[in-house]
């Protein structure tokens, strides 16, 4: 924002700077991650790009590309998100500036350490935990900061009912420390390695409580506050039904944390709890479809606008794709499909279906509704847009329809019998090998939504450096 | 604020950012507790069949520790479920005791390659060694990379002792030979892979990589197999 000419503007009471830092952060680590992502599904299909060299195989990079998608990539889109519309909807700045840059300055620290530090090798081993416990100390209190600023801005705000998207920001500021600490309480051995206070199947029961929640509360309940805020401030409509988000609300919260089981279904952890795992996965149905009805819904009367809105489109895309997903799961938490399905790359489809279709959609019309508003611009190319819309989609329906195909061939295979009750594939490569085509597919999946990342960015920046408004044309807006 | 035909939770919970994250916490916590505490009351050493799980030794742990440091667990599962496909090709299902030392637990998620949770005593030694070399000598049309620097790279031993010494405290029993000369042990579990493998014509040190990561390899699952065939009874 350019000093004088807007000194009048309420905007001036709120730090968009901060949000502006997280915007890039968001970009650029975006394209990191999904760089990370596109080579390991290369590793997969065509091993010679391991290189030969420790620093990049498969098994040190995958760490990198889930932490980097997850906790960089959807990390600064929630907080750019979350300073946006927090100080909007308290109509009060944040508490403390210096916590906010704190919190900007201490979150990339933390990533770059991840970056340099997983493919060293230097990691704990369980999945979206894998940073080793000094990192894990720099994450805490980093977060914790956040949570303090965000604490002290409610407590100052200037309007007295909280809104539905402050309840899911909430809900992830509390929720993420207590999974995040107590599943990494561990004692070092040395400056890079620690071994968990838990051993064996309790120590996997506390992991997949917090991998599952990871899923739950960090790509869950803060991207719903995020729809919550941005997608009735895009389609100009209000949000269907209070009374839908205050149910949904406190069944997703209190159901989610149930679900983690659902990962060590036939496992040697007690049955009981593998079936409570169970029982709360297809629970999560409920107040899953209740977020999507009260997002997709909230659109009524403002249907016309996913013809021609590049930001409705992406919006409506991830809201269905967070219905789809939120499906999806639930049914392979049913031991039966369980069976079939663990294991396999069907579950990575899983994953992708929820990531890049509900978190990376949503975060796109996020950035393509708010970098025109942060910077005061018109946003450079609407049919560029567009266009990342359309190779965006038939991206993700190749990734997921490839890794079905491949899941369902790798299940089906390994558990064929033949007519004496023996393997039909004993040999384990005969197997792998009818995978090479499902991978080279996904992997042109994978590029095409990666391409559509290069030319948001392109977008983006264009519209922030084209030229300053005049401030007549400003007025006249 | 206060009219009647406000609900009551608009009332007296919403515009409460105290009790409202209070009651967040309550509702996140529960499901929690349920689940995990019960956990920390399950004996390990009363299982059913008396099967005797002993603790990793120290150069298993440090071949433990390079199966992680390479990421083997993100293609490698160590869980065999209890279905016919899985006991055929793997062997006996995983019971829940033969955790008991894994600190982290390494069940994995994904099976790029196949489980191990039975592999230990599956090949020779010097499989191994070919096999991280060039996985494809051994397994054709195998994705994995190659590993060569593991049977280049050694073992540090003050290294081993940091984490043998870290698992004693929290809990597995070392012997004081174990926890106070390390070198020593491990060399003597070394050697013997060394000559097993020099016996197919591979030379390598006792504190290379490979040795210690074959040694956790050919550990692994094998207690409760060996204890079972012992006892000459009826493999479940």
């Amino acid at each position: 924002m350019s000093t004088a000419a807007a000194a009048a503007s309420p905007v001036e009471l709120y730090d968009d700077e901060i949000t502006k830092k997280f915007v890039w952060a968001t970009l650029a680590f975006a394209i990191v991650g999904m760089t990370v992502g596109v080579w390991i599904a290369l590793e997969l299909a065509w091993w010679p790009a391991n290189l030969g060299i420790p620093y990049t195989t498969f098994g040190r990079l995958r760490p990198l590309h889930t932490n980097a998608v997850i906790f960089a990539f959807g990390g600064n889109i929630v907080f750019a998100g979350m300073y946006y519309s927090i100080q909007r909807l308290l109509k009060v700045r944040m508490y403390s500036d210096g916590l906010s840059n704190f919190h900007f300055w201490g979150w990339q620290a933390i990533i770059v350490s991840a970056a340099i530090s997983l493919p060293l090798g230097l990691t704990q081993s369980h999945e979206y935990a894998e940073l080793i416990w000094p990192i894990d100390i720099a994450i805490a209190v980093v977060f914790l900061s956040f949570g303090f600023n965000v604490a002290m801005t409610i407590a100052r705000r200037r309007v007295q009912h909280l809104y539905v998207a402050i309840w899911f920001y909430l809900s992830f500021l509390i929720t993420i420390p207590v999974l995040h600490v107590f599943n990494n309480l561990s004692l070092p051995a040395t400056l890079t390695r620690s071994y968990p206070v838990y051993a064996g199947m309790t120590d996997a029961l506390v992991q997949w409580w917090y991998g599952h929640n990871a899923v739950g509360f960090f790509l869950t309940t803060p991207f719903l506050g995020l729809m919550y805020y941005f997608l009735p401030r895009a389609a100009e409509r209000p949000v269907y039904s209070y009374r839908l988000s205050i149910i949904h609300f406190w069944a997703l919260v209190f159901l989610y944390i149930w679900a983690g089981p659902h990962h060590l279904l036939y496992s040697s952890l007690p049955d009981w709890a593998q079936t409570l795992g169970m029982i709360f996965s297809i629970m999560l149905i409920a107040p899953s479809w209740g977020g999507m009805l009260n997002g997709l819904l909230t659109l009524r009367g403002a249907w016309d606008r996913i013809r021609t809105d590049p930001v409705i489109k992406f919006m409506v895309v991830a809201v269905s794709f967070y219905g789809m997903s939120t499906f999806e799961g639930p049914m392979m938490s049913i031991r039966a499909i369980n069976g079939l399905s663990h294991y396999t790359n069907w579950v990575i489809g899983h994953v992708h279906s929820g990531a890049l279709g509900w978190n990376g959609m949503i975060s796109f019309g996020i950035l393509y509704w708010l970098v025109p508003r942060l910077w005061d611009r018109e946003l450079y190319s609407e049919p560029l847009a567009t266009l990342h819309f359309w190779i965006a989609t038939i991206g993700i329906v190749l990734y997921t329809v490839t890794m079905w195909g491949a899941g369902l061939t790798e299940g089906l295979m390994w558990r064929a019998l033949d007519e004496g009750g023996q393997l039909q594939n004993p040999v384990f490569m005969d197997i792998v090998n009818q995978l090479a085509p499902f991978y080279w597919l996904r992997l042109v999946g994978g590029l095409l939504y990666l391409s559509g990342v290069l030319l948001m960015a392109y977008n983006l920046i264009r519209t922030t450096s084209a030229p300053a408004p005049t401030a007549t044309a400003a007025a006249a807006k | 604020m206060s009219d009647d035909n406000t609900p009551w939770h608009r009332q007296h919970l919403e515009p409460r950012a105290g009790l409202f994250a209070i009651l967040t916490t309550v509702c996140i916590s529960v499901g929690g507790l349920v689940e995990i505490v019960p956990m920390f009351t399950i004996d390990s050493s009363d299982a059913p069949d008396r099967v005797t799980i002993e603790p990793y030794t120290p150069l298993e742990v440090a071949g433990r520790d390079i199966y992680i440091r390479e990421g083997c667990y993100v293609c490698h599962s160590q869980m065999v479920r209890p279905f016919r496909d899985e006991t055929l090709r793997y062997g006996l299902w995983s019971r829940s005791e033969e955790y008991m030392w894994d600190r982290p637990f390494l069940l994995g998620s994904r099976r790029i390659g196949p489980d191990l949770h039975r592999v230990g005593g599956k090949y020779p030694d010097a499989w191994h060694y070919e096999h991280m070399f060039d996985p494809r000598s051994t397994s054709p049309g195998s994705v994995m990379p190659p590993y060569p620097w593991l049977s280049r790279w050694k073992i540090d031993v003050d290294d081993v002792n940091a984490s043998v010494v870290a698992l004693n405290r929290l809990g597995t029993p070392y012997s004081s030979e174990d926890l106070t000369a390390t070198a020593t042990v491990l060399q003597a579990q070394g050697s013997e892979i060394v000559e097993r493998m020099s016996a197919s014509g591979i030379e390598v040190t006792w504190d290379t990589e490979i040795v210690a990561l074959t040694a956790y390899l050919q550990r692994l699952g094998r207690d409760r197999t060996t204890t079972l065939a012992d006892a000459d009874g009826e493999i479940p």
